[in-house]
């Protein structure tokens, strides 16, 4: 007989801790739909996309009945659009974000993520075409989430591409003024991308993958913070080692979801994500379990070394619990989308350059965080090259998904809605770094890249 | 096949009978029973063979969260391995 308490532990960690997955993504690749018409590239892609997925979400529902574990949501990823269109001559690539909508719609999952370019060394004529067409396309779909790589520890930071992604959040936001610039909150600005994220905005399907994988995203910050409850007051070592067996259990479950939905797909397995991924809901929050550790509020002195030891042991906890990681793999901080978050930056204890300093010792970078509408495209560029920075010489992945909502100014509070939550506008540097970023062309590759 | 059925709610006449007549409808055999009732609380967590069970587990998962529903109880049904696969080294 399994042990009771056990079973009582994991009951409790559903319905009470918020333990989810919090996705499963399935990877398709897209390399074979290329074509020099674009109709039967987008035909190619609507049809294979359509077919790979098509149990993908009543799959994730019957196991989530059976095994009685919350399966959040059902996603897709590509190959990155730019590689797959670049045989075809058309000026912009916004009926490729069209197909995908629409077989998104069709297979029924909540994001389909892709639409996306790899130009941290340099641009192809693919790439200029794709990001000159993120704004439409995010204007005009609701499911296709958009990413660009512009940075990497290998090939160093390509400048020009942070100036034109500055220029491009810009105009998204423009073009989705009406949502408050939600546009924004479907794109990002990666260094050191990686090609089996199951998380939205930045997901899709790296050229070095598969066919066709699947790849899950667990996620319990809630659960943490329940297990940290009950060891308040020790010291760090038994802190540490609190969170590495919760992470662990997270984990198993993103394992064994990733198992079986692999093989009921007839679907290789790829990673689990063992990322610690917060949501809105009460409960749920990644900033309330570095408070649990001991900080008065997210923000203050000690929050970089609180999440620094959470960052770890989640990965120490969570690594042995599973065949494959990947992913992001680490504690994420988005602004919006964190009960917690929200508080403190509402209250002033949370500022951007303390994010910033956040992001050296976690996974994601600078996410869902809302900035003045007047905030130029420069100052946003230089927030890129910050980030990529710090990915760049710390041989780690950093993003930036930042969303200059238009019209609004420091104290207002944006609502995106569901799991995209809602940020407060938090202010940037008044002083100018145009004359920077204005310059172009490649910040070098750090010496440390250099390993062989 | 296993699974794991746990009750849990306010003690009244006629949970066991209800929640075993049931399973036995189903032809599903009880391999092990647990059951207490602390403070008016009642906990009970079974072990299920379901794999001769007469239709699909997610429908017995339904019928068992609608029978739940009827008494006042939260019945889950959840296939043994997500507290082998959490549990265990």
């Amino acid at each position: 007989m399994i042990n009771q308490g056990e079973i009582i532990e994991t009951i409790k960690m559903i319905s009470e801790e918020n333990l989810d997955i919090r996705t499963i993504t399935m990877g398709i690749s897209l390399l074979d739909c290329a074509s020099e018409d674009i109709l039967k590239s987008c035909d190619k892609i609507y049809d294979k996309i359509t077919s790979y997925a098509k149990n993908l979400v009543k799959t994730g529902e019957d196991i989530e009945r059976e095994f009685g574990i919350p399966i959040i949501n059902k996603r897709i990823s590509v190959t990155p659009i730019s590689i797959v269109a670049q045989s075809c001559t058309v000026e912009n690539y916004v009926k490729y974000a069209e197909v995908l909508d629409r077989a998104a719609n069709e297979t029924g999952v909540n994001f389909i993520g892709g639409f996306s370019a790899l130009v941290h060394k340099g641009y192809t004529k693919g790439d200029i075409r794709l990001i000159e067409s993120i704004p439409y396309a995010l204007a005009q779909t609701k499911k296709v989430c958009s990413s660009v790589n512009i940075a990497s520890t290998k090939a160093g930071i390509n400048m020009d591409a942070v100036y034109q992604m500055g220029k491009i959040i810009k105009k998204t936001a423009k073009l989705t003024e009406a949502d408050g610039g939600l546009g924004c909150a479907k794109l990002v600005v990666f260094c050191n991308a990686v090609e089996d994220n199951p998380f939205m905005a930045g997901a899709f399907h790296g050229v070095g993958e598969a066919e066709c994988v699947i790849n899950v995203g667990v996620s319990g910050p809630g659960v943490v913070k329940c297990a940290l409850e009950a060891v308040r007051g020790q010291d760090f070592s038994v802190v540490a080692d609190t969170i590495k067996k919760t992470a662990f259990k997270i984990t198993r479950m993103g394992q064994l979801v990733a198992k079986e939905a692999s093989s009921r797909l007839g679907v290789p397995f790829g990673i689990v994500d063992l990322s610690l991924a917060p949501t809105p809901a009460i409960g749920d929050s990644v900033a309330y379990i570095l408070e649990e550790m001991g900080i008065e509020k997210c923000g203050a002195h000690g929050t970089t070394a609180a999440l620094a030891l959470l960052n770890d042991a989640v990965k120490k906890g969570g690594v042995m619990a599973s065949s494959h990681v990947g992913g992001l793999s680490g504690a994420f901080i988005p602004v919006s989308e964190d009960a917690g978050m929200i508080d403190a930056t509402a209250c002033g204890a949370l500022s951007l350059d303390k994010l910033e300093a956040m992001t050296c010792v976690c996974s994601v970078g600078l996410d869902m965080i809302a900035v003045p509408g007047d905030t130029s495209a420069e100052t946003i560029a230089a927030i890129i090259a910050d980030e990529s920075a710090i990915g760049m010489v710390n041989c780690k992945t950093t993003a930036v998904r930042i969303i200059p909502s238009p019209n609004s100014k420091v104290g207002d509070m944006i609502e995106f809605g569901g799991l995209l939550g809602r940020a407060p506008v938090m202010p940037v540097s008044k002083y100018s770094s145009l004359d920077f970023v204005s310059r172009g062309g490649r910040i070098p590759a750090p010496i440390h890249s250099l390993r062989n | 096949m296993k699974a794991v059925i746990t009750v849990i709610g306010c003690d009244k006449v006629g949970i066991i009978a209800k929640v075993a007549t049931h399973l036995a409808e189903n032809n599903v055999n009880i391999l092990d029973i647990s059951q207490t009732t602390m403070q008016n609380i009642f906990t009970m967590i079974m072990l299920a063979d379901i794999s001769e069970n007469k239709v699909k587990f997610t429908q017995l998962v339904d019928s068992l969260d609608e029978l739940g529903k009827q008494m006042g109880v939260t019945i889950r049904a959840q296939h043994e391995d997500i507290f082998n696969s959490m549990h265990k080294i």
